[in-house]
């Protein structure tokens, strides 16, 4: 067997209190795609940052072709070829692809001949069969294509070894199998990948090798070919029994608590994001809104939560037509929501948990009281949450953006359910999430919608709406293509719908 | 070899950040050192002087806490705004209308009994410094104009009033300098019998304790807390930004014209055309250096104002007074750059990983 390009050996890495990796050994070989895999904040990502020198392990080394190494710095590890793409992509939108890629050339020359830039990353692209535009600016891209930008610089710098970071959870299906063709085409020509990942089918299907961690060790490691879908779920969650969540019968009510009429929504640059949409969500009904992301899910989102204008027409809640209030009245008459972008509009990174807690809902009486808080009961109430949705914090006193990425949604999610909500919108809700916390989050959801909570859920994996949903929206370039009931909905047809086909 | 490099701190304890701080002030009075070694004085006789002179005396307290009254108020409204991501540069002007206003009521206001009149002028004066912050606070709401110009420009127009008032109509009879009339007996603070300290020292003190349980304890405080950190989160959790914006800027601005009564009604005894003296720019650095905790600026204002007053006492020896000026800025400048230090942590590579 061929020798590894990386070793790690025995890494440790603390912060505080928490033991992020313990005694952690991973090799790397040349031409290999390796997945990580694990419960949300089993140490992924801290293992990947120490490889790629943003963390330095409390004890541990390092082997890079077989000599000892100690790396210190990002620009370091990107010296030696080895780059990661992190979950929240480093770009600069206002600044076109090429000079993305060039900001971080160490020695080019001061005077940056524009066309010859574009020239040299599409040569570099094309040889990956990337499809990137050199010229177009960050801003104009979707998330698959500023993927592809990341790891475009990270080739051009010549890095042998890539790190993706849960680089599938933002893609869209297809996007996810062109992505993935493009890491075996580096892994062919001798490149070394490294991807982490929640989803085991995806794995099972493009990696070679596997490494489960669990609580910062390692549980398993195995061949791809011997992986199974039992011993990998036995290994990121243990000997618990899955049985996933499905709604067997669909019994909600009668009462119509969202109401939606030829809404119109406009994107931020102005354009029309959402044309003419209508539809309905009656009290205990989970419904669906299936489509690849950017077709108006957003924009149709916001809009409901009160985030965002309506261009046209009318959305109403429990028979108040809200279209024209502000935020608060949302959340006053019961709107829950659940954005896309939990790290910049749903938590604020900077505050801890509490904080984050009640972010929202300070004003209410268990809360505060004649604009006094109730810090001791908000501690309280928020141990509570941590302790019901098994959230891996390191206290109440923490600072969120200091939480592994599932755990952050875990706090976001239990937040908006407590608020007892008379509709909750919720976008992307298990992304990120190992599958443990999917299991859980689904149950919370269908107790939810037995409570009577409307549910508006926003989803890619048609899985998940099949297994949740009573009806089913299938939307396409801004328009509600058709409304299907689940009994009614197979693969195929919302397949065509989401393309753009009429029924 | 043993190498050092920096990784990012997951917390900082309170201690840390001061001791951080001191060691930093420390580097700056080192550099400052050089300095006045190069204009040919014995830094460590001179540091010697200031600091017997200002801090070893009760004397030089009490003058430090006189002098930094007005700081610590423009300090502390500063800090409000800031914490909410306002760049209040207006402290200076809204110090002056504070003034104003003081002075009008003094002037023409109807005569109150006891403590009440001390209460009016202080409500007074902190009505002009709020009215002065919301002339920018009602554009930066409304139109998103820069709070940061608007507060600036609004200075220089304040000062002017000032000046104008000071030398012309309000000014007192048989004067050359431009004040007004000394102050009514009853409408001045008086001294705690015994210390020689303005009672407004404990009021000042107080109105910091109110601010910091304000900032921890109140929904209000929470609020400024979370625009601050992230607005779109707090767009997203429906806070009343423009509300916010105009409550916070008018109470920056009227802790900034409470400067002007204490310096009136506690110190002066009479509203002076250039009283503001840079009290406002100062408040700005005090703020910052504080990282805005009400408490922390009190102390950093009283060693603000020791160094002020200091830098006199060794003019004697021929060191130029602009010294002080200079190690102000040194301070400043140097505990900023500092604060990456508290971000980041300095890590030897010897020890903990052996790989080298
Ligand atoms: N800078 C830090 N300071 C303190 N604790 C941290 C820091 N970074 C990570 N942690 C903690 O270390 C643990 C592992 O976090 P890590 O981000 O590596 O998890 P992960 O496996 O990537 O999880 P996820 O799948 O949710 O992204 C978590 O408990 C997290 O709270
Ligand atoms: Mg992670």
């Amino acid at each position: 067997m061929k020798e590894p390009v990386i070793e790690m050996r025995n890494i440790t890495k603390r912060f505080g209190d928490v033991t992020a990796n313990e005694n952690v050994n991973l090799s790397l070989y040349p031409g290999e795609i390796h997945a990580l895999l694990g419960e949300n904040g089993a140490g992924k990502s801290t293992l990947m940052n120490v490889l790629t020198g943003i963390y330095k392990p409390n004890s541990g080394e390092i082997y890079y072709q077989g000599k000892k190494v100690s790396i210190k710095s990002p620009k370091q590890a990107v010296d030696m070829g080895i780059g990661m793409v992190h979950q929240h992509f480093r770009l600069i939108p206002p600044l076109s692809v090429a000079e993305n890629v060039f900001l971080y050339m160490p020695n080019c020359s001061t005077v940056l001949r524009q066309k010859e830039m574009e020239d040299a990353i599409t040569a570099c692209s094309k040889e990956f069969h990337l499809d990137v535009d050199a010229s177009a600016k960050v801003w104009q891209l979707s998330v698959g294509e500023q993927q592809r930008v990341e790891i475009v610089k990270l080739l051009y710098r010549g890095a042998e070894i890539l790190i993706l970071d849960e680089p599938s959870a933002v893609l869209t299906a297809q996007e996810a199998v062109e992505m993935f063709k493009v890491l075996r085409r580096m892994a062919d020509s001798g490149k070394s990948v490294i991807i982490i990942s929640h989803k085991m089918n995806e794995v099972m299907q493009n990696a070679d090798r596997i490494t489960v961690l669990k609580n910062g060790r390692v549980e398993d490691t195995m061949e791809a070919k011997d992986a199974t879908v039992q011993r990998l779920t036995k290994a990121v969650v243990g000997e618990r029994e899955f049985v996933p969540q499905i709604r067997d019968s669909h019994n909600y009510s009668e009462e119509t608590v969202l109401y939606v009429e030829d809404l119109s929504v406009k994107n931020d640059k102005g354009l029309n994001a959402v044309n003419h949409v209508s539809f309905s969500v009656h009290a205990g009904e989970i419904f669906g809104i299936a489509g690849v992301a950017g077709n108006g899910q957003k924009e149709l989102t916001e809009a409901v939560a009160g985030l965002r204008r309506a261009e046209n027409g009318k959305i109403t809640v429990k028979g108040e037509d809200l279209t024209k209030l502000s935020i608060r009245k949302h959340i006053d008459k019961g709107v829950s929501f659940i954005p896309e972008d939990r790290l910049s509009m749903g938590l604020v990174p900077g505050l801890d948990l509490s904080e984050n807690m009640i972010l929202k809902h300070f004003g209410w009486e268990k809360f505060s009281r004649k604009g006094i808080l109730k810090k001791k009961a908000i501690d309280e109430i928020t141990k509570d949450y941590i302790q019901k949705y098994e959230i891996k914090t390191a206290g109440v006193h923490s600072p969120v953006g200091l939480m592994s990425g599932g755990n952050q949604q875990k706090l976001l999610i239990a937040r908006e359910i407590n608020g007892s909500p008379s509709l909750l919108v919720a976008s992307y809700p298990v992304r990120g999430l190992d599958i443990g916390a999917t299991e859980a989050i689904h149950k919370i959801l269908l107790e939810e919608s037995e409570k009577g909570t409307a549910i508006l859920l926003v989803s890619e994996e048609l899985d998940e709406l099949f297994q949740m949903a009573d009806r089913i929206g299938v939307m396409c370039d801004g328009n509600m293509m058709a409304v299907l009931n689940r009994e009614d909905a197979d693969y195929d047809t919302i397949g065509r719908l989401m393309s753009g086909e009429k029924l | 070899m043993r190498k050092l490099r920096l990784e990012k701190k997951s917390t900082s304890s309170g201690l840390s950040i001061l001791l951080n701080s001191l060691l930093f002030v420390a580097l700056a009075l080192v550099f400052c050192g050089f300095i006045i070694g190069a204009v040919g004085f014995n830094p460590l006789e001179v540091y010697g002087k200031m600091f017997s002179k200002a801090f070893l005396s009760s004397r030089g307290i009490r003058k430090a806490i006189e002098s930094g009254l007005p700081l610590m108020l423009c300090g502390l409204g500063v800090s409000v705004a800031f914490r909410m991501n306002l760049n209040n540069i207006g402290a200076e002007g809204q110090y002056a209308v504070g003034a104003i206003f003081g002075a009008a009521f003094a002037l023409y206001g109807p005569k109150l009994p006891g403590i009440l009149g001390i209460l009016a002028l202080a409500v007074c004066c902190f009505t002009g410094g709020a009215l002065w912050a919301l002339l920018s606070a009602a554009p930066k709401a409304f139109w998103d104009v820069d709070e940061s110009i608007t507060t600036l420009m609004l200075n220089y127009i304040a000062l002017i009033l000032l000046s104008y008032l000071c030398l012309g109509p309000w000014k007192a009879k048989g004067q050359n300098v431009g004040q007004t009339e000394k102050i009514a007996e009853n409408l001045a603070l008086p001294e705690i019998s015994g210390l020689k300290i303005s009672t407004a020292f404990p009021v000042v003190i107080v109105i910091a304790l109110l601010l910091f349980g304000f900032y921890k304890y109140t929904a209000s405080g929470y609020q400024i807390n979370v625009i601050g950190k992230s607005l779109t989160a707090a767009k997203y959790a429906g806070i009343n930004i423009k509300k916010n914006i105009i409550l916070v800027l008018a109470l920056s601005g009227g802790l900034a014209g409470l400067a002007g009564f204490v310096q009136y009604a506690g110190i002066t005894g009479r509203v002076q055309e250039n009283m503001p003296n840079n009290a406002g720019y100062t408040g700005i650095v005090i703020a910052y250096l504080s990282r805005f905790n009400p408490l922390v600026v009190i102390i950093v204002s009283i060693l603000f104002a020791g160094l002020q007053n200091s830098s006199a006492t060794v003019q004697v020896m021929g060191v130029p007074a602009q010294i002080a000026t200079m190690m102000q800025g040194a301070i400043m400048i140097i505990v900023i750059a500092g604060d990456f230090f508290q971000r980041y942590k300095i890590v030897s590579d010897k020890k903990g990983g052996r790989a080298s």
